[in-house]
């Protein structure tokens, strides 16, 4: 459900186009080399090697290899999770093939590098689409799998994890488990959300859902507080497959939470009238844009401009899929735009049946800090558990936001806000954390221990040492 | 569509297969490693394609030719595309100081290449229809002292496809020569990455696209075209003392 907002609002009008399923393939990997980096560049990190997977039935030895090993698919997260300073990483994007499709039950079964994009290509003009899917499509099953993803429809679909069926996964020993929620179950359970820890995904197979056409029936409605939207939201639920909304956290002080939703159902119609239909993707970011031009004034100003652009209090309207759950794909690298230094992204949820003031404190505090935050993405997680040990989602409300990497201020707002979200009983999401203290890491997720026990021996990452250091 | 890949599980050779399995074509695959070979055909299918034949050979052998093409005529039901890709790159060191390797590079990269194009040449002449693609390589553009074996077949084959489509262009026949830059495959897996490489992915869909489209020859990154055009025109007192 993610980061979506600036870069969507900016093109809310003249989005309805492209049809989505006629993208070129071409455009689905960047024609650039690998960088073994996280989504936000911050820590930076030295894999001392990578070894590159492409084939099943050609695998390492994973055993001979010197040190600590970790797999990396296409580094969409934000932080130190796939990364593995001065170890080895795994590269699994070379196993990208399909390996069989069930038409009747929707069971897809693929190998664990094969990104969310090449099965939109693929499945949605044959009516099929992900059961969940992410603020990107840039993401690998094996990554999906094992952040236990979550989406737009997390209030009726849960994560992802929960419509895995079947994995492999190699141990450093060369054991090679099959685990299903019924067969190698604690494993299977570990691994949902394992953070790459418990040995290599192969592949995995999970269902597919139906869907009538390629396009969303969207529905947009401005909010002026926090009871605003959730009143909306609690309405919107039940009649809205996907959701989620943008709020304006830069002037919530002023304001107390202005804001959008974003409401959409998968809809019938199968073509778009001509002239709506644009190209659509942006050149990629090239360069590292410089951070002072991310400075709060811009930002601000952004947000603004953003909010007055909304103009009606509700939009409806059918717009292509991409546009709808992957706006911010449009620009490639977009992350460069926070220049060399990078960014931080912080994303919690907490419980809101206390008249949501913690979550309040939480938007004054952020408001207050002047570390203004770019992107800020709202959404109620829904009643359903998630299957994995270690997964983030849970009932409550979640935020997401990014601040520019500035330093010790930025890491001290952050600090505080954990102590904040620890304190109302909410957790911060692994995926997208460079920085959570080790002690913080095990008060948020205390089954940590037990989940260890599942945990490689051979594997680890830089986000592992530092949380249980 | 229907389409021959020969050298299937060659990583471009894949996505380029792929590209056509999108569009519902019938294909034929040919490769030297049946599990691979078996993978591939796995993900073809899923992606779309109508029908999937393999054939497990060694591309060096060229008895084999002849048959391959009689089997995917017969398969499919006669050919409107194929796709010659099998190659490897070789240790130009091993290849300097043994007669046998070199010949044995320039058996894989050319000769095997000239064997196979010489029978599809004569196939499609007589068809008076269909697209042949065939994978050489920037490499084959200038002889470099880094890789001149491989180079030299290269070229070799872009001499002979450019010769083939002139000789087909008559009846209605493209031959198309593509030139890829550094792609990032198993061939190149050893290698340290720079940022002129490419995906797979991007290279196998231009592939398609100039085999649909019936182009000449193409570089692929189109960037390659420039970089290239400058390498060739670097007068050879110059260029043989740099280390390329
Ligand atoms: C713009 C944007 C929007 C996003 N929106 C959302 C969102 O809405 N919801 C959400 O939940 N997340 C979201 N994310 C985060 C992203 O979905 C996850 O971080 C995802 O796991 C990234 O997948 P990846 O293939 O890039 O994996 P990487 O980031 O490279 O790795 C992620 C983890 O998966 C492990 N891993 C990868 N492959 C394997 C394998 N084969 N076997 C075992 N472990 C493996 C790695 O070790 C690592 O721990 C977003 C990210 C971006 C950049
Ligand atoms: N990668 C690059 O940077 C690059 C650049 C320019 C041109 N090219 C050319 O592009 C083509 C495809 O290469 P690639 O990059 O896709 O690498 P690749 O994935 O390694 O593909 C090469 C394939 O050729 C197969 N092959 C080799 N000899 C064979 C034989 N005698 N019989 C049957 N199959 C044989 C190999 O099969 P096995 O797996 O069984 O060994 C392998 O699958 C090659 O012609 C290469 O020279 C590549």
């Amino acid at each position: 459900m993610e980061e979506l907002s600036v870069v969507d609002a900016i093109k809310a009008d003249e989005e309805a186009q492209a049809k989505p399923h006629t993208q070129p393939i071409g455009m689905l990997a960047s024609a650039r080399a690998r960088r073994y980096e996280s989504w936000g560049r911050f820590p930076k990190s030295n894999p001392k090697r990578v070894v590159s997977l492409h084939w099943l039935n050609d695998l390492p030895n994973l055993e001979s290899i010197e040190g600590t090993i970790l797999p990396h698919g296409y580094g969409r997260s934000y932080g130190d999770s796939c990364l593995n300073n001065e170890g080895t990483l795994i590269d699994i994007t070379g196993l990208r093939r399909f390996i069989s499709f069930d038409p009747e039950t929707g069971l897809l079964r693929c190998e664990s590098g094969v990104m969310l994009a090449d099965i939109l290509t693929y499945f949605v003009p044959r009516g099929w689409f992900l059961p969940v899917t992410p603020g990107t499509k840039f993401v690998s099953i094996g990554g999906a799998i094992a952040n236990d993803v979550h989406g737009k429809n997390h209030h009726g679909g849960g994560t992802f994890g929960r419509h895995v069926t079947a994995f492999e996964l190699l141990r450093s020993d060369g054991e090679r488990l099959i685990c299903t929620p019924t067969q190698n179950p604690e494993m299977f359970r570990a691994t949902i959300g394992g953070l790459g820890l418990t040995g290599l995904i192969l592949w995995a197979e999970f269902r597919m859902r139906r869907i009538p056409g390629p396009f969303i029936a969207e529905e947009r409605v401005k909010f002026k507080s926090i009871e605003e939207f959730f009143e909306i939201s609690q309405d919107a639920d039940e009649r809205f497959e996907y959701t989620a909304a943008w709020l304006d956290c830069l002037t919530f002080k002023q304001y107390q939470g202005r804001g959008f939703c974003m409401l959409g159902n998968h809809d019938r119609l199968q073509t778009l009238p001509e002239q709506q239909i644009k190209p659509k993707n942006l050149p990629p970011v090239p360069v590292d844009v410089p951070s002072f031009l991310l400075n709060p004034l811009t930002m601000r100003m952004f947000n603004e401009v953003i909010y007055n652009m909304q103009i009606p209090k509700r939009i409806q309207r059918v717009s292509p899929y991409d546009g709808f759950f992957y706006p911010l794909d449009a620009l490639q690298d977009w992350n460069r735009m926070y220049g060399k230094k990078g960014f931080l992204q912080y994303q919690f949820v907490i419980p809101y049946n206390d008249n949501y003031r913690a979550l309040k404190n939480i938007l004054n505090e952020i408001s207050g800090s002047g570390e203004g935050s770019f992107l800020v993405v709202f959404k109620t997680f829904g009643e359903v558990s998630s299957p994995g040990m270690l997964s983030f989602p849970r009932k409550g409300v979640t935020l997401a936001l990014d601040f520019p990497m500035r330093g010790s201020s930025t890491l001290e707002l952050c600090t505080r806000l954990d102590r904040m979200v620890r304190e109302s009983g909410g957790v911060v999401y692994p995926a997208k954390d460079a920085r959570m203290s080790a002690a913080d890491f095990q008060a948020f997720y205390p089954q940590w221990r037990e989940f260890s026990r599942y945990v490689d021996p051979k594997f680890s990452s830089s986000f592992w040492r530092r949380v249980t250091s | 569509m229907n389409v021959l890949i020969l050298g299937a599980t060659s990583a471009i050779a894949h996505e380029t297969a792929k590209a056509y399995a999108a569009q519902g074509a019938a294909l034929y695959l040919v490769g030297r490693n049946p599990e691979k070979l078996n993978a591939n055909a796995d993900d073809l299918k899923v992606a779309g394609a109508k029908q999937i034949a393999c054939q497990i050979v060694d591309l060096d052998d060229l008895g084999a030719h002849e048959t391959i093409l009689k089997n995917a005529d017969a398969a499919l039901g006669g050919l409107d595309a194929v796709v010659l890709a099998w190659g490897t790159l070789g240790d130009q060191t091993a290849s300097q100081t043994k007669v046998d390797e070199a010949l044995r590079q320039f058996h894989t990269n050319a000769v095997s290449y000239i064997s196979m194009l010489t029978l599809l040449g004569n196939y499609f002449e007589e068809r008076k229809q269909g697209v042949i693609g065939v994978i050489t390589s920037v490499a084959g553009d200038r002889g470099r002292g880094s890789n001149y074996v491989y180079g030299a077949a290269k070229g070799a084959v872009s001499l002979f496809t450019g010769g083939l489509r002139a000789r087909l262009a008559k009846v209605g026949v493209s031959v198309v020569t593509i030139k890829p830059g550094f792609v990032d495959t198993p061939m190149t897996a050893g290698m340290k990455k720079n940022p002129l490489y490419a995906s797979p992915q991007s290279v196998g869909n231009r592939i398609h696209k100039a085999m649909v489209g019936g182009e000449n020859v193409v570089y692929t990154p189109s960037f390659w075209m420039l970089i290239m055009g400058i390498i060739r025109n670097i007068p050879e007192r110059i260029f043989k003392k740099l280390s390329l």
